[in-house]
């Protein structure tokens, strides 16, 4: 089974957000896999386990991807592959980077791609189903459990906290959601083994993209940081007065009931 | 710059989800005076056209197919795409919801159009139509505008007022015949699990519980509460990964992100992943034992004791404040 998995790099889920010149500063900030994507990687490494085949792990981005990269190689992936814009590509959105996989993928044989149904950064949930539209396969996103029996694909997905259970068929293109799985640790000899795998780089021309092809559809002009929230009052007295002075100030004051 | 505008309109066991309506609202300003057209697919909407209009839709459009009873990627695709086709519009706004997360990029795609998702508000700021959405799950925002033709956007859920209905208002109402054909999923089955119907991303109140709940039979008080507030029950990551609950209540960086008039949070510690998902809330309230949890920083009400005591006192005051009211 040939498995692919788009994978993205971003921050830290503890990391705090400050802002440097009017865009996020980045200098000392801890990256990781996107969590979501932790998913889809485990999910491959299972299927591979139970049907073989090849998993190769695919990021759009820059040298720093490199880290990450390894990490998912160490996790159980066979091949990675950086797609890299650094030189090239100065401002990007979901547009440029599914058009940038599909040129990657173009020429690829797949059974199965696999991500995350949404970056913890970005928090657009497009890529994937972009990809699979250019690529013209059918999708499912945010599965929560993933079966496949000859050239059945049975699939539960979460839909608002209900559970749809899904048929199709390969190739296809799935976004993983909390509770598919639990990812793995890399483990000692997997790190070992992955300094040793393929990491292939592409640059556009490598891709045969122009960069006018790719250019975003969107611009970011502003971003900016949420209004800190002071903290406000805590109630005191006998638990009884405290909660029905409570509902008293969310009717009167907050006037949210 | 006038503009015509497609909503799609979103039914959810045969009536339109509120999420419509906000829809239209955002249609509206995007339309700087053009024409607010809906479009309602499934199996049977036909219904449903006239409250389209009180609340905003000029127009509506119906498309009605067995195939459409159920959400589908590629059916949906295909019934929107012929109202697109048909219609021309210069925007399209969607519901940042489950359907409209998994449709709009792949429609995007289809139109090799850009697609702002996620959008809290809009703004006209001179000639341009500015959208706000958040990033990192709430820890930033970023104001964006379209570069390209089409104005695509999706809105979330409960930030967007709607348009107060008009039940005088008139519009016309056509329909479209689909052609929707190999549907490449299907549904087998839908498995209900959310709480009494009250989704987490469109619930005006919300009553959450971390780890403090101790365990699932915690998490009744708290439903209580939502009941009787017609909110919804959500979770920290702390109560699902502890096997409290399902990994879909969980609200945090990873998991859901709320924006509800009202979160009561219970038990719960107030880590910086479970903030970012719910800190935009309007009004929040701290339910903890400890009165040193970081969930204090950032509540405007804060009651400092055990939520078995707290919750279930809350329950009844309500109770009687509202039958009263």
């Amino acid at each position: 089974m040939n498995i692919y998995v788009l994978m993205k790099r971003t921050f830290d889920t503890e990391e705090k957000i400050t802002l440097d010149n009017g865009a996020i500063n980045v200098d000392g900030a801890e990256f990781i896999i996107n969590p979501y994507d932790e998913y889809a990687i485990e999910e491959a490494i299972r299927l591979k386990e139970a049907h073989g085949g090849e998993i190769t792990v695919v990021t759009v981005g820059g040298e720093d991807c490199e880290k990450e990269l390894r990490t998912a190689l160490a996790m159980g992936a066979d091949k990675a592959a950086l797609i890299n814009i650094e030189d090239d590509i100065e401002v990007t959105d979901q547009f440029t980077t599914a058009q940038l996989l599909f040129e990657y993928m173009q020429d690829k044989e797949y059974d199965i791609i696999l991500g995350g149904n949404v970056a913890i950064d970005g928090g657009s949930g497009q890529v994937g189903p972009r990809l699979a539209e250019l690529l013209d396969i059918p999708q499912v996103t945010t599965i929560t459990k993933l079966e496949i029996d000859g050239e059945t694909v049975t699939i539960e997905r979460d839909v608002e906290g209900d559970v749809e259970i899904i048929e199709t068929s390969l190739p296809l293109l799935v976004t993983a959601q909390q509770g598919l799985n639990d990812p793995r640790y890399p483990s000692l000899p997997g790190i070992m083994k992955a300094k040793k795998k393929p990491l292939d780089e592409y640059e556009i021309d490598d891709l045969d993209v122009d960069e006018d092809d790719v250019e975003p559809k969107t611009k970011t002009l502003e971003v900016f940081l949420p209004a800190a929230r002071g903290a406000g009052k805590v109630l005191e007295g006998e638990t009884e007065d405290q909660v029905k002075e409570l509902v008293s100030l969310l009717r009167t004051e907050a006037k949210v009931i | 710059m006038a503009r015509k505008v497609l909503v799609l309109g979103e039914v959810r066991e045969g009536s339109l989800r509120n999420v419509s309506f906000e829809a239209l609202a955002a249609a509206k300003t995007i339309s700087e005076g053009g024409e607010v057209v809906a479009a309602l697919l499934g199996d049977a909407v036909s219904s449903l056209t006239n409250e389209m209009i009180s609340y905003g839709a000029d127009r509506v459009i119906t498309v009605e197919d067995e195939k459409l009873k159920t959400y589908t990627t590629d059916g949906y695709k295909q019934a929107f795409m012929q109202v697109f086709e048909s219609e021309k519009p210069e925007a399209i706004v969607m519901g940042h919801t489950a359907m409209g997360k998994d449709l709009s990029p792949r429609i995007a795609a289809k139109l090799a159009s850009g697609l702002i998702s996620d959008v809290t508000s809009i703004e006209e700021v001179g000639s341009e139509m500015v959208f706000t959405r958040p990033i990192y799950s709430g820890k930033a925002f970023e104001k964006k505008v379209v570069s390209d033709k089409l104005m695509f956007v999706t809105i979330r859920p409960n930030n967007i007022a709607p348009l107060e209905q008009d039940s005088s208002r008139t519009g016309d109402v056509s329909s479209i015949s689909a052609e929707i054909k190999d549907l490449r999923t299907i549904v087998k089955e839908v498995v209900r699990k959310a709480t009494d119907g009250v989704d987490l991303s469109e619930a005006k109140v919300i009553i959450a519980g971390g780890r403090g709940v101790k365990s699932t039979e915690g998490f009744e008080p708290l439903k209580e509460l939502a009941d009787v507030l017609g909110g919804a029950v959500g979770a920290s990551r702390g109560a699902c990964d502890a096997d409290y609950c399902d990994y879909s209540l969980q609200i945090g960086q990873t998991g859901k992100v709320v924006t509800p008039d009202l979160y009561i949070a219970c038990g719960i510690s107030g880590a910086i992943q479970h903030l970012a998902g719910m800190s935009n809330s309007k009004v929040i309230v701290a339910i903890n034992k400890d009165p040193e949890a970081n969930i204090f920083n950032v509540a405007d009400y804060g009651i400092v004791g055990d939520l078995f005591d707290v919750v279930p006192l809350l329950t009844k005051e309500f109770q009687n404040v509202l039958q009263n009211s």
